[in-house]
Parts: structure tokens; C-alpha cells; sequence
């Protein structure tokens, strides 16, 4: 009836996932409570879980993202724990718990923190950013979030009912296969990484379809925000890779549902090919997740230099260059296969090349500040930040693409400190940036700036602390993925790198004291103007937060920095433009197909992890019926009249002129 | 404060010994060196950046006055020009070092020496490593001994899931993956004691998959080979199916006897349909 699920599955003896799950569960039950006794179900139900705004899907990804974060650093703090103490000692994690939290926390740091950043920014700001109502297909979008909720439920539920794999973040076979990882750990992270896979493949169709089809009236891509380029690249390369992803997966679930020999050691299976395919995904994926943060570093240093972006055009052609380039480089990732000297030099070759496009970018990031005059807020402490900090990411990346210095630093911690550089040094603090930049935007009150910076501060020396004395380990021939060692040298430095942990809790503990205070001081941080930061880009023109349809017209944009243009027009003029003729504006209405849609898919990735087959069955039945409930649909937009919308946008106007008279925008 | 002190500089200090830093091998030396001469190149260009961030950064912040604000500086070809080309050069000059030194230093390629070099067939089990040496005949478990002075030539394979082979005080590593066969050579070219490890993750027994690799005299490697061969078991099929199974081997220990085409039997084994090994014939 219940396939392999049973009460064995429950880690009754097993004392710390046991009360992990309780707490888990008390503060969702508390919050579910908490919800249900103010009457706020019906408001988060209509406002935020049904709705198909690209502003509130883009606000609820970057939620997720930062629920994610507690939970991958609670990972992380562990690792470094059990290191701390692990000399000669089995420590306090035994190898099949602490195989599964660096799994889990790889797995859930990449897959549902950093993209789960870097596509709620993307949709929050790319409409803006372009002149647009909403995205391609606003319901999609809501689908593409829900499925990736999906995949964080089922990774989150394998804590207290079974295990997660101990295979590692990319569960290399033959390690991942059914002989060797024989329990359900591997099919959790199978099922949810396909599931919330499609959610982020359809979220990449919508978004290159929304920027190469809805840009405003003379938009023309060579006058598109550099963030927007970027956004477009990444996304590219989302349709281009992740159905790779989805391919590599399913053969290594036909590997193990149905005894097929892809990836098996026996009968002409064949593992390498799993490697290879995997990092065809895996390199690109790196540059979906940095690429965007190379766009809103663009957009904050140049807005908080106070001139536009030094090199727009070389800035585009480095991104797109980095676009083309990043799926030939894939196999600088095992040089160590023994591939032999051509191949791995040619890798190498291509690695380095990559290199050329990222650092003209961090160039024509420094002229934009020669000659600025820059005005130290939280986002650009973190660009500042980034730029440093990213520099030696990479140069330790391009040491590790000479064959020969990879031969003695593959897989050792200098490859865990080089990775989290790149990752926590230019996605991490770009999403913080993003965060802190488009906050007012979002919300309409700015983020405390003294809680800011000292997250900031924290999170910066936290990460050297916590990751330089990995670069030294790497050297010392230490290895990763060690659950304890009998090396003496090696203490001290993991010691250390336990202490940056800690310093970096105290940045995420600012962060949430920063949210708390901001929303609490939130009319002395108001934002009345809609432009809290002198900005360039076309999000600043409207209010903030946006009216549901972003625009009451579509602005007409007439170069780049379309709406630095419009303002010094205006402030020459000491008036705003005369105003528009409003007309009626259609808005798609909210629906919890993609609620539903993931509710069943959970369900199905459930039930196929354990086996259950008629609830596989069930699932997929629930889910084709909402889809087909979903296509039956009579009205899928309702009209906001033109009175509505003068009404509103006459508003932002008389705010507007109030500042245009003032002769300074801030 | 000043405790803290102390701890960072003695972590500076004693971050050289032992590890990738300290190799005593030819194969070893060279590939610090490309990395030390690679690091170089790279804070040429990096390290002027770093502080061209932060003394940009600081100069031209807002409250300062005497910088020079130039609100429409937006493009200069000739700096176009300068930012391609400088990376583009260094890559140049990397790209030709990561050539000719992925060829160099091909682990395929035999190394340089006079002299002959010893045959070591390596697999890697779970979670311990065997080491056969089909020129004596015997064969050991979590222990490498060979002559200073003489190059080895490692074929390397696995009986179970993949596992990477490295000493780093010796220089490169390499996958060992079942079904497939890899190569290795390398030399140590003092006598000593060298850390061995697995590089690869391969389950909850991975962390005590570690070694000793002792490099020895030419007479001492002889009288080793020699005392193998008479103490201990033989590593017949009934010795190779206790190897087999799951588990670490705290200490190392060796076999008198190897069945001819082990190694080569432990390769073709994954290949034939059952999913459990069976015992070599012969």
C-alpha cells in the first residue's frame, strides 16, 4: 500500500534530525496558527499564493531563497563544527549524517538559494527595467515558482521521513546508483532537483520571450540596462542547459527505477558519461547565477557614482561572450580523468579565454567609478566588496584551469575555498546588493542602513576567515567531503575557518534585525518619490511600491538610460512632461493553477521516491486535471478602467513636480 | 587579541610543510612550480586591480571635494582597447604555459630517468587501497612502498565506485574508475614517509581511506619485497572476496603470494553482467 514508506523511516534514535524536525514543524504549525487566528488566510491566499504579479513571484523566490539560506548555513555551520573537533575523533556527526548535510548543503545552496536570488530579482525587475505590464506569461511564472517551492518541500521533507543522498551535490554515479546508494536518499534528490528543474526551465522561457518580445516603445536591445543583458544571458543559457540537466537525470532514474545501464559500473554503463553531461549543465549554471550579479553591480555602481555605466556596449559584448563560451569549458572540472594532454589543454586554454570577457568587466566596473562621485549605501559596500573579493576567486579559478595545477589541487579545499570565493564573493553579495538596491522599489521604505553595513561587514571578513585557511588546507593536501582526519596541522586552520562561520551567522542574524527594524521604522525610511537613489533605469519612473500594472502608459524610450533621459528633461524644464492620454489597461487575474499544479507534483515526487504507485498515479492525474481546468478558463483578464489608472498615475505625478520644482531629485 | 594575533601569523608560517607545497618528487616540483609561477602572472594583473578598487573607491567618494567629477565619461577607445587586450595577453601567456605543461606533465607520459621503472598496479576498494606489484609478486593494503630514485609507473583501476589516487607530496593525482584502466607515473626522489589519500569521494568510509606511501633504498625495497613474500597469505580469489567487502583497513598489511592478472582480472570484472564480483579464476 505505502510502497517502502514506513515508521522506520521516521529518525526516532536518531536525536538531532528528530528535534531539527520538531522545531521545523512546531514554527510551521506556529505560523500556520499565527495566520489562520489574525484572518490573514484569505489575504495571503488572494494577494500573494494565487497571484501571477511578477513584482510578488519575484518577492516570494527571493523569500524562498532566504528561507533556504538558514537552512543551508545550519549545514554549513555543522561541517565546520564537526571539523573543528573531528582531529583524530570521530566528532559528533557519523559519516552517513555528515555525508548528507555537505550533500544537502550543496544541493540546497545552488538549487534553492542562489537561484532562487537571482530569479526573484530577475522578475522582479526585468518588466521594470524594460517597460513592461508583466512577464510573457504571467501564470507560467507562478507555476515556475510554485514547482520550485515543490522541490524545496520534498528536499526539506527527507529530514524526517527517510534520508538524503550522501552522494554528493552532483550525486556522481557509480556512487548514486541503486548498488551503492541503495535507500531513498538519492531519488529525493533526483525527484526534487527534476521537479523544481522544469519550474526553472519554463521561468527561463518566460523570461528571454518577455525580454525579446515586450520591451517598450524604442527599447531596442542596444539601449537595454546592462542588468536586463544579463538577465537575457542567463536566462539563454537557463533553456539551453537545464534541459541537459533534465536528460542526465533521467537516465540515472531509468538507471535506478528500471535496472537500465547508463551510468552502472556493470554491463557496458558507463559513469564518465554522467560526468560529462552533468558539467555540461554545471559550468553554465555557474554563469546563470553570476551573470545577473555582474548586472546589478552594473546598475549599482554606476547609480551610486552618480554617471551611466563606463563601456556599455563592451559590457554587453562580455556578456554575451561569457554566454557563448561557458558551455565549452566544462571539463576543466576532472582533468584528472585521464582525458590525456591535448584535451585537458585545450580546456584549459578555454577556461582561461573566459577569463578575458570577466575582466573586462571588472575594468569598465572601475572607470565607472573613476571620476563618480560615490556615495557609500549598503549596495555599493557590497559591490566594492564583490570587486575585491571576486578578483581573487578569479585568479585561484584560472590557477586551477592549468592542467598541471589542477593535477595537485583537484577536489582539495583550495577547490572549496575557490568555488565559495566566486559564489558567496559575486552571487551571494550580489544578491544582498540587488536586494538592498530594489528593496525601496518593492516595498516602499527603505532597508536601515546601519543594520546593512554591519551585515555587510560581517558577512566580508566572515567570508576570508572562513575561507582562506581552506585555500591553505588545499595546499596541505587536504581533501574535501573529509569527516574527520588524523593530520595535526590540519586543526588550527579548520578551527579558524569554524570562527568565519560563526561571523558570518552574525551577518545573517543582521540581516534579519536589519527587516525587522526597516519595517517597523518603515514610514521614517519611506520612499514618496519613487526614486529613492537618483536612478537611471525605467523601475524608477513609477511609484514605489508599482501599481500592479507598472506603467499607467508605456514610456517611449529615447536612448539608453531611458529614465535618467526623461528626468533631466524634466529638471531642465522644471515641469514633467504633459500628461498622457490614459487608456483602460488589462491585467491578467491571479489563479492557483501553479499552487495546485505543485501541490500534485509533490505529491507525484512523493510517491515516486517511496514507491507509492497508484498516489503516483493520483498525482499526475491532479496535476493534468488542473492544467486542463486551467486551459477550460473562461476570463483570464480583468480590466482597470482609465479613471483608475489617471487617478493613480495623477498622484505620482503631483509627487513627481513637487520634486522637479525642488530642482533636485533626492 | 594578541593570542589571535599569534595564531594568524603561526597559521602563515607553518602553512608550507608537508602537502603540494613541500613535494619531493620531480612530478611534484614541477607542478608547484607552474602553480607558484601561474599565481605570479595572475597577481600582476589582479593585485593592481584589488588596489585600484579600493583607492577608487575611496578617492572619489562623495564627500570628497578635490576629486575630479566627470559625469559623462562614458567611453574611451583607446581604454576599450587596453582592457581587451591585457587579459587577453596574460591568457596568451597562460594558455601557452597550460599547454606545454598539460603535456609535460601528461601523468601517461613516462618520466625521464635511466633507469627502469617499477610496475605498481593499484585498485581502490571500499575503503582501502590495493597495491600489487606483479614484478615480485606480492602485494600490499594501505601501504606503498617503493625504491627513491625510481620511477613508478601506476595502471590503476577500481573494484568499486571511483576514487581519485594521490600523494600529494608526489605530484599528480588521477581517477581510478572500474572498468577502466588509468596511468600514472611518478618518482620520489628522496627517501621518506608520504600521506596517500583518496581525492574522490566514495562513501561513509572515505575518510579513512588513507596511506602510507614509504619511499625506501634500493636494498630496503628488496628486503621488503622479500619479507612480503614469506610472511602473510597469499591473495588468492577467497583472499581478493574478503577485500571486497564494504570496510577500512586501520592497518596496512601485505600478501606473500598475487594470482597472476589480478589487477587485470579486478578490471574486466564490472564488465561481465553480475553485479556482485566474483572470484578470479586462476
Amino acid at each position: 500500500m505505502f510502497g517502502k514508506l514506513s515508521w522506520s523511516a521516521i529518525p526516532l534514535h536518531e536525536p538531532i534530525p528528530l528535534i531539527t524536525c520538531m522545531v521545523i514543524v512546531a514554527i510551521i504549525f506556529g505560523t500556520l496558527l499565527l495566520v489562520l487566528l489574525k484572518g490573514w488566510a484569505p489575504y495571503l491566499w488572494k494577494e500573494w499564493i494565487t497571484s501571477v504579479d511578477h513584482k510578488r513571484v519575484g518577492v516570494m523566490y527571493f523569500l524562498l531563497g532566504f528561507i533556504m539560506l538558514l537552512r543551508g548555513f545550519s549545514d554549513a555551520i555543522m561541517m565546520r563544527s564537526q571539523l573543528a573537533v573531528a582531529y583524530n575523533a570521530p566528532g559528533y556527526l557519523p559519516p552517513d549524517h555528515y555525508d548528507q548535510i555537505f550533500s544537502a548543503h550543496g544541493t540546497i545552496m545552488i538549487f534553492f538559494v542562489a537561484m532562487p536570488f537571482v530569479i526573484g530579482l530577475m522578475n522582479f525587475v526585468v518588466p521594470l527595467q524594460i517597460g513592461s505590464r508583466d512577464v510573457a506569461f504571467p501564470t507560467l511564472n507562478s507555476v515556475s515558482l510554485w514547482l520550485t517551492a515543490s522541490g524545496v518541500l520534498l528536499v526539506n521533507l527527507s529530514l524526517g521521513i527517510g534520508e538524503f543522498s550522501r552522494a554528493g551535490w552532483l550525486a556522481y554515479p557509480p556512487l548514486s546508483e541503486l548498488s551503492f546508494s541503495p535507500g531513498v536518499g538519492v531519488d529525493y534528490y533526483l525527484w526534487s532537483l527534476q521537479i523544481s528543474g522544469i519550474g526553472t526551465l519554463l521561468s527561463g522561457v518566460n523570461l528571454v520571450t518577455t525580454i525579446l518580445k515586450l520591451r517598450a516603445p524604442g527599447m531596442a536591445l542596444s539601449r537595454m540596462p546592462v542588468f536586463s543583458w544579463t538577465a537575457l544571458a542567463s536566462n539563454l543559457l537557463i533553456v539551453a542547459a537545464f534541459p541537459i540537466l533534465t536528460a542526465t537525470f533521467a537516465m540515472l532514474l531509468l538507471d535506478r527505477y528500471l535496472d537500465f545501464h547508463f551510468f552502472t559500473n556493470e554491463l557496458g554503463g558507463n559513469p564518465m558519461m554522467y560526468i560529462n553531461l552533468i558539467w555540461a549543465w554545471g559550468h553554465p549554471e555557474v554563469y546563470i547565477l553570476i551573470l545577473p550579479c555582474f548586472g546589478v553591480f552594473s546598475e549599482v555602481i554606476s547609480t551610486f557614482s552618480s554617471k551611466p555605466l563606463f563601456g556599455y556596449r563592451s559590457m554587453v559584448m562580455a556578456t554575451m561572450v561569457i554566454c557563448v563560451l561557458s558551455f565549452m569549458v566544462w571539463l576543466h572540472h576532472f582533468f584528472t580523468m585521464g582525458a590525456g594532454a591535448d584535451v585537458n589543454g585545450f580546456f584549459g586554454i578555454m577556461t582561461m579565454i573566459i577569463a578575458v570577457p570577466t575582466g573586462v568587466k571588472v575594468f569598465n566596473w572601475l572607470f565607472t567609478m573613476y571620476g563618480g562621485r560615490i556615495r557609500f549605501t549598503t549596495p555599493i559596500l557590497w559591490a566594492v566588496g564583490f570587486m575585491v573579493t571576486f578578483v581573487i576567486g578569479g585568479i585561484t579559478g584560472v590557477l586551477m584551469a592549468v592542467p598541471p595545477a589542477d593535477f595537485i589541487l583537484h577536489n582539495s579545499l583550495f577547490l572549496i575555498a575557490h568555488f565559495h570565493n566566486v559564489i558567496i564573493g559575486g552571487v551571494v553579495f550580489g544578491a544582498f546588493a540587488g536586494y538592498t538596491y530594489w528593496f525601496p522599489k518593492v516595498f516602499g521604505f527603505k532597508l536601515h542602513e546601519g543594520w546593512g553595513k554591519a551585515a555587510f561587514w560581517f558577512w566580508f571578513f566572515g567570508f576570508y576567515v572562513a575561507f582562506m585557511p581552506l585555500y591553505v588546507l588545499g595546499g596541505m593536501g587536504m581533501t574535501r567531503r573529509m569527516q574527520h582526519y588524523d593530520v595535526a596541522a590540519w586543526k588550527p586552520y579548520l578551527v579558524v575557518a569554524a570562527l568565519g562561520a560563526v561571523l558570518i551567522l552574525c551577518g545573517i542574524v543582521c540581516h534579519i534585525a536589519q527587516l525587522v527594524v526597516s519595517i517597523r521604522s518603515r514610514h521614517r525610511l519611506a520612499d514618496l518619490t519613487g526614486d529613492p537613489w537618483d536612478g537611471r533605469t525605467l523601475e524608477w519612473i513609477t511609484t514605489s511600491p508599482p501599481p500592479v500594472f507598472n506603467f499607467a502608459v508605456l514610456p517611449n524610450v529615447k536612448g539608453e538610460e531611458a529614465y535618467w533621459g526623461m528626468k533631466q528633461k524634466a529638471l531642465a524644464a522644471g515641469q514633467l512632461a504633459e500628461e498622457p492620454i490614459y487608456e483602460d489597461i488589462e491585467v491578467p487575474r491571479n489563479t492557483p493553477t501553479g499552487f495546485v499544479t505543485a501541490f500534485f507534483s509533490t505529491i507525484t515526487g512523493f510517491a515516486l521516491i517511496w514507491h507509492i504507485w497508484w498516489l503516483v498515479c493520483l498525482g499526475l492525474l491532479g496535476a493534468f486535471l488542473t492544467f486542463v481546468r486551467f486551459a477550460w478558463r473562461n476570463e483570464d483578464e480583468y480590466r482597470i478602467p482609465a479613471s483608475e489608472v489617471a487617478r493613480l498615475d495623477r498622484e505620482r505625478r503631483r509627487t513627481r513636480s513637487a520634486v522637479i520644482a525642488s530642482g533636485s531629485i533626492e | 587579541m594578541k593570542a589571535f594575533a599569534t595564531l594568524l601569523a603561526s597559521l602563515a608560517l607553518c602553512g608550507c610543510s608537508d602537502g603540494i607545497f613541500d613535494p619531493h618528487g620531480a612530478v611534484g616540483v614541477a607542478e608547484k612550480t607552474i602553480l607558484l609561477n601561474s599565481l605570479f602572472i595572475m597577481m600582476v594583473v589582479g593585485a593592481p586591480i584589488i588596489l585600484a578598487t579600493l583607492l577608487f573607491a575611496w578617492w572619489f567618494r562623495a564627500s570628497n571635494r578635490h576629486a575630479r567629477y566627470l559625469p559623462y565619461w562614458v567611453y574611451s577607445g583607446r581604454l576599450e582597447v587596453i582592457v581587451w587586450v591585457i587579459p587577453g595577453l596574460v591568457v596568451l601567456f597562460l594558455g601557452g604555459i597550460a599547454w606545454i605543461g598539460s603535456h609535460d606533465l601528461d601523468p601517461y607520459k613516462p618520466l625521464q630517468s635511466e633507469r627502469e621503472p617499477l610496475q605498481v598496479e593499484v585498485v581502490s576498494l571500499d575503503w582501502k587501497w590495493l597495491f600489487i606489484y606483479p614484478e615480485q609478486q606480492v602485494a600490499s593494503v594501505n601501504e606503498l612502498v617503493v625504491p627513491a630514485g625510481r620511477p613508478v609507473h601506476f595502471r590503476l583501476t577500481s573494484a568499486t565506485v571511483m576514487n581519485s589516487f594521490f600523494i600529494p607530496q608526489l605530484g599528480s593525482q588521477i581517477y581510478t574508475m572500474a572498468g577502466m584502466a588509468t596511468e600514472l607515473n611518478l618518482i620520489a626522489d628522496q627517501e621518506g614517509t608520504y600521506h596517500g589519500l583518496s581525492a574522490q569521494f566514495s562513501g561513509d568510509g572515505f575518510s579513512d581511506m588513507h596511506f602510507e606511501a614509504r619511499a625506501v633504498s634500493d636494498a630496503d625495497f628488496i628486503a621488503w619485497a622479500r619479507a612480503a613474500a614469506t610472511v602473510g597469505p597469499p591473495l588468492d580469489a577467497q583472499g581478493y572476496q574478503q577485500l571486497l567487502k564494504p570496510g577500512t583497513e586501520p592497518t596496512p598489511h601485505t600478501y606473500a603470494a598475487v594470482a597472476p592478472g589480478l589487477f587485470d582480472t579486478a578490471l574486466m570484472l564490472p564488465m561481465q553482467a553480475s553485479a556482485a564480483p566474483h572470484a578470479p579464476e586462476n
